[in-house]
């Protein structure tokens, strides 16, 4: 069995003791990170509206690249370290949704958090990208709120019944 | 017209990686040769440039040589300690800074040294970095509002306007001021998901040593532009001295060498700016100055100001800003120092619309980056579609203001 967990920034660590908690002794654990391009993307275009500027060494860009990579690994690492069993370490760079659906490809199962707005219960509580991937997995799926649910009451209140003709 | 046109083209497309230069001064000799610009002209473009390069260099040395001695790493290690762990509260520092850093260092500073030391703090404290790297970018232009320094925009509209550099300043404060608390909320709302998926605090390692030598020749770099301004000196002559102390400084402690010095001085750079200032008054010269004569509204009023803003950002986001205010600045210091700050405006605050700060510069790299579609540009424009209209509206609506306060005299 193959147990897919996305590391997240910030909302990570509920998905490593949801793994820990559910995902059976003998099942491989890959650990997945995404780094979508956009933070580059952002740094390369700003150097890039600069005119005359020349030096394409000196793009910023270049360098926020490198540093995604290592904290893609450290973060990688804290969650290892978190999961305290053997596991794989998978980092891939590209669309984030769309990569984590092909890396879970012929997985069993998919361990992901929501990470939208998380003050009450409802679909505001998936982000777009999140929501992507529930809705494209092609897996069982185990989503788990980062920080304890908020209560049964914050449920919105039933639409009006449509009036009868 | 066909040689500005050549000399932008290359500008953005870089071919073989060209300098600017390469393409930008033989493009220069040669509307003086064919008699495109007298050479009278050309002369008088030069030596109203030549201080505004001078300026330029010294603040790029200045820049470069505090990023040596530490300043960017401490910033990112104050930033790291003071958010303890709360994104919202790292999003207020990085606006401090590179607000901050922006208006004192200039608009490079922010985009090249500033940019991957916020992403690294982002990175170390788990947060997503997507809202704080997008906030360098944004307010590279943004808070490049306040000081002649702080864009090379601002430092060509600096010496057309005829104003001091105090009453630049003082202008220019409550735009930069209303620009920048305008993109605070706008960020605060469009990365309200991102900003709410939490962070950890920093592990305490050793905070960097606060380079304190950099701060203060900064901070008496900055008193001298007001004290040189007040005895009507140029303020370059002030850039340059504290862009002396700390190379020199530098030099003796072997942090740096004359060869990295000159290039942080970046010279093919200083050379475009030339040449390109050339080629713009060539076409000004030979009849656009009456054709935008005409699109450039009278007056001071605040219709009047928000439609010349408006023009320079259309303008600035169509090719460049550089070419924009090159072209938009005879006109305008017609009209008056008012006039001035309102195309600064548009030409600042317009190129967070596209990332890549103009259409010309989208479109080529849409070209070659057709091959992987990585490159989204959904987000990037649609928050510059909430904060350029927002911000741009409520900076001339200050400047407004200022003008009534403080008159532009």
């Amino acid at each position: 069995m193959v147990v897919v967990v996305w590391i997240v920034e910030g909302t990570w660590p509920a998905c490593v003791d949801a793994a820990r908690r559910h995902a059976p002794a003998d099942a491989e654990v890959v650990l997945l990170h995404v780094t979508g391009p956009d933070a580059a993307d952002a740094a390369h275009g700003a150097f890039a509206g600069l005119l005359g500027r020349g030096h394409p060494e000196r793009d910023p860009g270049t360098r926020v690249e490198h540093l995604a990579a290592a904290s893609a690994e450290t973060l990688l690492h804290a969650a290892a370290d978190r999961l305290a069993r053997p596991c794989t370490r998978l980092e891939r760079t590209g669309r984030v949704e769309h990569e984590v659906v092909a890396a879970t490809d012929g997985a069993d199962l998919l361990i992901l958090a929501r990470d939208g707005d998380r003050t009450r219960l409802g679909p505001p509580s998936l982000a777009p990208p999140s929501r992507f991937v529930v809705d494209h997995a092609p897996c069982p799926v185990l989503l788990v709120w980062p920080e304890p649910a908020p209560p049964v009451t914050t449920l919105p209140p039933a639409p009006p019944r449509p009036p009868v003709p | 017209m066909a040689m500005l046109a050549l000399v932008l083209v290359c500008a953005v497309v870089r071919p073989f990686n060209w300098p600017e230069a390469v393409v930008a001064v033989p493009a220069a000799a040669l509307v003086v040769a064919t008699g495109a610009i007298s050479p009278a002209h050309a002369l008088d473009e030069a030596e109203q440039l030549g201080p505004v390069i001078g300026f330029l260099a010294a603040v790029l040395v200045l820049a470069q040589l505090c990023d040596d001695e530490g300043l960017f790493q401490a910033c990112g290690a104050w930033m790291a300690r003071t958010a303890a762990g709360r994104p919202r509260r790292l999003l207020a520092q990085v606006f401090l800074a590179a607000s901050a850093i922006t208006a004192v260092l200039s608009l490079d500073a922010t985009v090249v040294l500033l940019t991957p030391v916020v992403f690294a703090t982002a990175a170390r404290l788990g947060a997503r970095p997507k809202p704080h790297v997008y906030a360098c970018t944004h307010l590279s232009n943004t808070a490049s509002l306040l000081l002649p320094v702080s864009n090379l925009t601002n430092l060509l509209a600096f010496a057309a306007s005829g104003l001091s550099f105090t009453r630049f300043a003082a202008l220019m404060a409550l735009p930069w001021v209303a620009a920048i608390v305008v993109e605070y909320v706008v960020f605060r709302r469009f990365f309200a998901t991102d900003l709410d998926a939490g962070a950890q605090a920093p592990s305490t390692g050793d905070a960097p040593e606060l380079p304190l030598f950099a701060l203060v020749t900064v901070a008496c770099t900055l008193a001298g532009f007001v004290l040189t301004s007040a005895l009507g000196v140029d303020p370059a002559w002030a850039a340059l001295a504290g862009a002396t102390v700390l190379g020199v400084r530098a030099l003796l402690r072997r942090r740096t060498t004359p060869k990295a010095l000159l290039r942080s001085v970046s010279v093919p750079f200083l050379a475009f700016v030339l040449a390109l200032g050339i080629v713009v008054r060539a076409v000004v010269d030979n009849g656009l100055d009456t054709a935008l004569g005409h699109l450039i509204p009278d007056g001071t009023g605040l219709p009047a100001l928000l439609g010349i803003a408006v023009l320079a950002a259309v303008l600035a986001n169509a090719i460049n800003n550089l070419p924009a205010v090159l072209v938009l600045l005879p006109p305008a210091a017609a009209t008056g120092p008012g006039a001035v700050l309102a195309v600064l405006l548009g030409v600042n605050i317009g190129p967070n619309l596209t990332y890549a700060g103009s259409l010309a510069t989208l479109l080529w790299r849409r070209i070659v980056h057709a091959h992987d579609a990585e490159v989204r540009l959904g987000e990037f424009t649609r928050l510059g579609l909430y904060a350029v209209p927002a911000s741009l509206g409520a900076s001339v609506l200050a400047l407004w203001a200022s003008l009534a306060l403080i008159g532009g005299g």
